[in-house]
């Protein structure tokens, strides 16, 4: 995809005055021009790299475990002295190592609650549209029904009736994340089923199956790429949403919403520790939804301006 | 628009298809919160097995699933939820009753102040485009949209509430006062929303080939706005609105909780915490019949703004 990146951009009127050394330019290829274009989304993409490099490796670095109490730095500020950069919460335990390892858990959940509902989106989505008729109405009647179902208040009564379990917040949320995912493969699919080149394919006998999993899916990856990047934030969200309830991940695992939770609770003597989980989690949030716009305007030219 | 009898069976048809939402919405309820292991009288102490066997004949918890689930409905359908669990001598009618004015009341202020707000907002911008103007406020937005509820409300406490002094840190006595911060926090993600929303539709309907013949007209910029381009802009705005409401009322749950506000999200959170079940399928059903209502009426409205569908309808 990015081979093409030091070429010069071609005038399309030189290559209607038939300039040799001409060479065909993929929409991927295009895409990435346009996303390269786009500042925010490239800043944010940066940004998102190194916060999962710090969550992923910053603990390994940090000599505090996040387990540890510092009795000598309870609700300690931050201070480069006492070795906690960012202040201690009310039981001496480091903040930043605390948000770091609570950060693996928030995008932990974002990506497989997304991968869950990315499946399951996808295959539903693809099958009706590709079908059709019945088949069709039936499903995304199902999907209309579960649609007006008020979505966080059953998370909340799944959270409640089967425990606090991580395993369970994936499920959950992805289970009942997937149907924006279905809606729109469907009407992609319903609109690529009828091309010449799957025609084309039937001709040749492929079979139905084959059929979806060779030509239908690989058309729908643009689509799918920007509603995958937008759908993270929306799990990280609802994640920190239930841990800030109570309902989310137990002690001693901890996540963004938890800590911001417990932060919340010693705003006023320490408000450290609400700042530095809160930012964390907003940084990440926020570079999410602007890589997600930037996708959505790189790869889906006709919603551009 | 009445009528047009396009739109009258379009109304219907959409009110018969909330039927089996309905039946849904209460069964997927009622089985949840019945396969829940802990039941509504588990406490620290066990009771005397005579005790809990009169207490679940009282509440007919005795009876075969299905049995009960029938009876639960034929009480739905005389919009009678049961008593209570938990707070004894009430019904969960008259909790729903003390619970929802307050969250009705904060939904509505915030919703309308999202409303004006946003489409200011998304208007100002789109007037604007490609300018400083737009960017930063564009940039807001999406930090309206990124910024949690439950982040913004505690720093808006300390801020205003702690350090400032000006408001109260929650509480709720139906005074100004004590409505401002948990409005304005619940309003927040939903006007970020709706000037992003504003922004994209304005500046597509500012480029549609009426709006030239409106300025080949010679109207002043103001009245092209306000009378032409202000209404077909709104529309996807209005369709975000049952959504919208659908996420405020999620919203409120952390809302009420953060601000100590004894509204109806509070309610659901400590009967989801008790096992109390009425309450807890109360509130559900309430809510879910309040959101698919609410899209109903933004889809009636939505038909009688945008002619396309009504013709849609009847050709």
């Amino acid at each position: 995809m990015t081979k093409s990146t030091d070429k010069p951009v071609l005038d399309p009127f030189e290559a209607a005055l038939g300039v040799s050394d001409l060479k065909g330019r993929s929409p991927w290829e295009d895409a990435w021009h346009r996303l390269l274009k786009n500042r925010a989304a490239v800043y944010s993409a940066f940004i998102m790299a190194f916060m999962i490099l710090i969550v992923l490796f910053g603990p390994m670095l940090i000599s505090w475990e996040s387990d540890f109490t510092d009795w000598d730095y309870t609700s300690a500020p931050p201070s480069v002295q006492s070795g906690h950069w960012f202040g201690t919460d009310a039981i001496g335990r480091d903040i930043l190592v605390r948000t770091l390892e609570g950060g693996r858990i928030s995008l932990l959940v974002g990506l497989v609650a997304t991968i869950v509902s990315l499946l399951i989106g996808v295959s539903y989505g693809a099958t009706a549209g590709y079908f059709g008729g019945a088949a069709d109405r039936i499903m995304m009647r199902v999907v209309d029904i579960i649609y007006a179902l008020p979505f966080m208040f059953f998370v909340i009564l799944l959270m409640v009736v089967f425990g606090r379990n991580i395993v369970l917040i994936f499920v959950a949320i992805g289970a009942i994340n997937w149907l924006d995912m279905a809606r729109i493969v469907r009407g992609q699919t319903l609109s690529l089923k009828n091309m010449e080149f799957i025609e084309a394919a039937r001709a040749c006998g492929v079979g139905d199956w084959a059929i979806i999993r060779r030509h239908i899916i690989p058309n729908l990856l643009g689509v799918v790429i920007v509603y995958v990047t937008l759908t993270i934030p929306q799990v990280i969200l609802i994640e920190s949403f239930l841990s800030f309830l109570g309902l989310g991940v137990q002690e001693p695992m901890s996540s963004w919403g938890a800590l911001v939770s417990d932060g919340a609770q010693d705003m006023e003597s320490a408000p450290w520790t609400l700042m530095v989980p809160a930012v964390f989690l907003t940084v990440t949030l926020y570079c999410f939804n602007y890589i997600g716009d930037g996708l959505r305007d790189a790869l889906d030219p006709k919603d551009r301006q | 628009m009445i009528q047009d009898s396009g739109m009258l069976r379009h109304s219907l048809q959409r009110l018969l298809g909330l039927v089996p939402t309905l039946l849904m919405l209460i069964t997927v309820a009622f089985f949840l919160i019945r396969v829940a292991p802990g039941g509504p009288f588990d406490s620290e102490k066990a009771l005397p097995p005579e005790i809990e066997a009169n207490l679940n004949a009282k509440y007919h918890l005795d009876e075969p699933l299905v049995q009960q689930y029938f009876r639960y409905l034929g009480q739905i359908a005389v919009l009678d939820f049961g008593p209570s669990f938990q707070y004894k001598d009430w019904t969960v009618n008259e909790l729903i009753a003390q619970g929802f004015p307050v969250s009705l009341t904060i939904g509505l202020l915030a919703m309308a102040l999202a409303f004006v707000l946003g489409t200011m907002l998304g208007v100002t911008a789109a007037l604007r485009q490609n300018t400083g103007a737009d960017y930063s406020l564009m940039g807001f937005a999406m930090l309206g949209i990124s910024i949690p509820n439950f982040v913004v409300a505690p720093l808006l406490i300390l801020l205003l509430a702690v350090y400032a002094g000006w408001l109260p840190a929650g509480g709720w006595d139906w005074g100004i006062a004590s409505m401002v911060l948990p409005v304005v926090t619940l309003s927040l993600p939903v006007t970020a929303y709706i000037a992003r929303l504003t922004r994209g539709s304005m500046i597509e309907v500012l480029h549609s080939n009426f709006i030239r013949t409106a300025r080949a007209k010679g109207l002043p910029e103001s009245t092209i706005i306000r009378r032409h381009a202000l209404r077909p802009a709104l529309l996807p705005v209005i369709s975000f609105m049952g959504p919208a409401t659908a996420g405020m009322i999620s919203g409120s749950v952390v809302i009420e909780r953060i601000f100590s506000i004894p509204g109806l999200g509070s309610y659901f959170v400590q009967g989801a915490l008790n096992r109390d079940y009425t309450l807890v399928m109360g509130v559900v059903i309430f809510y879910g019949v309040l959101i698919i209502l609410l899209n109903f009426i933004v889809d009636l409205i939505y038909a009688w703004l945008d002619p396309k569908i009504r013709y849609d309808e009847k050709h």
